[in-house]
């Protein structure tokens, strides 16, 4: 569902972030990236939505490269595919649920989305959604009143309110504790698993990717130097891609 | 080294220091300002001030028209100050580094938003009142164009800072320009913004004295009015009420933005 071929990426003051890489993502599948800080993993990730341009390459996305989608075009694709932030990204002033509805923004003519009118529909599958990850009470809490893993948890909501076959996750837990970490990862899996939609993470934790993903991605300065399952990443691989002796990543990640 | 670096550190505060020294001492020089005889001045002018503007029994007789005036002028600022915060915002969201369309737009928004914030009020009001001659129109334009650079400027740096995240999102759910703008990066400014404008209504409201002096409008002109016949005693009494109007604005509004924020 996801071909990434040959993709490179120069940024605009000429320091290069990708070489060359490749990979494929079937659906369903759960897949993590993982590598060190600086390796291209974010910029992977934006380039698959476009919110960072690719300087060469092609990213097929159901059948469609996604760099020569034009303006409509690319607002079409990205409503299919969610995001999700280390940061969480959401409006902090609005409460839960209205964030969450801020899903369906790409399906709504400008006008109707400026103005934030949502179908009854729509308002009782955001309040499920919710439910879903565990935030039935929080629905009308502002978001500044979350804790760290309760944001991620509606940003989870929000991607999943888009109806997404895809969802793009950009260190989702980097920001939060090992607890929450772990609630959130569990929600992220089980959701997405259950609803059959493909997931990308991008992850810092070696031991969470290999206890989730269904496959791993290793990127280490813009390229790809692990493309496996989690059984065959060894500590041998493991030291290969952060480029540090096995018992140092066992620290480094505990 | 560290020692090194400490005595480098008082070493650079004395030469601060005699730096101010030297600097007060040549301007002070240059334009024959003597600090002896202005302090020594301080005392009588004290005294002066209390003997003759403080307020009499007279004044009282002036009372409803300093109030019609007072009203006049702070409805005035509120006016001019909320119709530039509009325009602040549209120029701010189509200039900001975060939200701006194209680079000629953020530019063009950056240099209108300086031009307007960096002429002070009172060369406004002394410009436009060649063209709109004396009246309350004047003033009102004069607090319209600085609130408007101020806020267009204030406004710019609150979008670059705290939309950046919220943008992004929106942008991958699919959301267009407008819709990021109405459901994103406005209600994330919000309660910042109306500070901002809180803050420039206070602001305006002292600065309308000021301009009401040059334009003859609002309870500026009353000021001069009364201070211009020689009756020190009613100008302290519109002294007075300007700085009670000034402080209830502040506490005011200090307590608008605790129920906002």
């Amino acid at each position: 569902m996801l071909q990434v071929k040959n993709v490179s990426k120069t940024y605009e003051n000429g320091r290069k972030a990708l070489y060359d890489i490749s990979f494929d993502v079937s659906p369903g599948e759960f897949v993590s990236i993982i590598g060190p800080s600086g390796a291209g993993k974010s910029t992977i990730m934006r380039g698959i939505n476009q919110l960072i341009p690719i300087t060469s390459g092609e990213i097929v996305f159901d059948g469609q490269n996604v760099a020569l989608a034009s303006k409509a075009e690319l607002r079409r694709i990205r409503r299919r595919i969610g995001m999700i932030f280390q940061h969480y990204n959401l409006v902090y002033r609005l409460t839960a649920v209205e964030n969450v509805l801020h899903g369906r923004l790409g399906y709504k003519s400008t006008l109707s989305g400026v103005l934030g009118r949502y179908t009854e529909q729509e308002k009782e599958e955001a309040f499920l959604l919710l439910q879903k990850v565990g935030l039935e009470d929080f629905a009308y809490a502002r978001c500044d009143q979350l804790s760290g893993g309760q944001k991620q948890r509606v940003g989870i909501a929000r991607a999943l309110m888009q109806h997404p076959s895809l969802i793009l996750c950009d260190e989702p837990i980097a920001s939060l504790d090992p607890q929450s970490s772990e609630t959130v990862m569990t929600y992220l899996r089980d959701v997405t698993k259950q609803i059959g939609i493909t997931c990308l993470v991008n992850l810092h934790q070696v031991e969470i990717a290999i206890a989730y993903s269904d496959r791993i991605i290793g990127v280490k300065e813009g390229r790809v130097v692990f493309d496996g399952a989690p059984g065959e990443l060894t500590g041998e691989r493991i030291a290969e891609i952060y480029h540090a002796n096995p018992q140092a990543v066992g620290e480094e990640t505990a | 080294m560290s020692k090194d670096i400490f005595a480098k550190r008082s070493r650079s505060m004395l030469m601060i220091l005699l730096l101010a020294i030297a600097l007060y001492a040549v301007s002070s020089l240059i334009v024959n300002f003597k600090a002896g005889t202005a302090l020594s001045s301080i005392p009588m002018a004290c005294v002066w001030l209390v003997k003759n503007f403080l307020p009499s029994a007279r004044a009282i007789k002036y009372l409803p028209y300093i109030f019609e005036k007072l009203v006049q002028t702070i409805l005035m600022s509120v006016a001019a100050t909320s119709t530039a915060a509009v325009f602040a915002l549209l120029v701010a969201v189509l200039g900001s580094r975060a939200t701006g369309i194209n680079k000629p737009m953020k530019a063009f928004a950056r240099i209108i938003a300086s031009f307007f914030r960096n002429l002070p009020l009172v060369a406004w009001a002394m410009i436009l009142l060649l063209s709109f001659k004396q009246n309350e129109f004047t003033g009102y334009l004069a607090i319209f164009f600085t609130s408007f650079g101020y806020l267009t400027r204030s406004f710019m740096e609150t979008i670059d800072e705290a939309a950046g995240g919220t943008i992004e999102a929106l942008t991958a759910t699919g959301a267009s320009y407008f819709q990021i703008i109405f459901q994103g990066v406005i209600p994330m400014v919000s309660s910042q913004l109306i500070s901002w404008l809180l803050y420039m209504i206070e602001n305006n409201v002292r600065d309308a004295t000021l301009v009401g002096l040059l334009t003859g409008a609002g309870i500026g002109f009353l000021f001069d009015l009364f201070y211009k016949r020689f009756m020190y005693d009613v100008a302290g009494t519109v002294t007075l009420f300007i700085v009670a109007v000034v402080i209830c604005l502040e506490l005011l509004s200090n307590k608008i933005r605790r129920m906002i924020l």
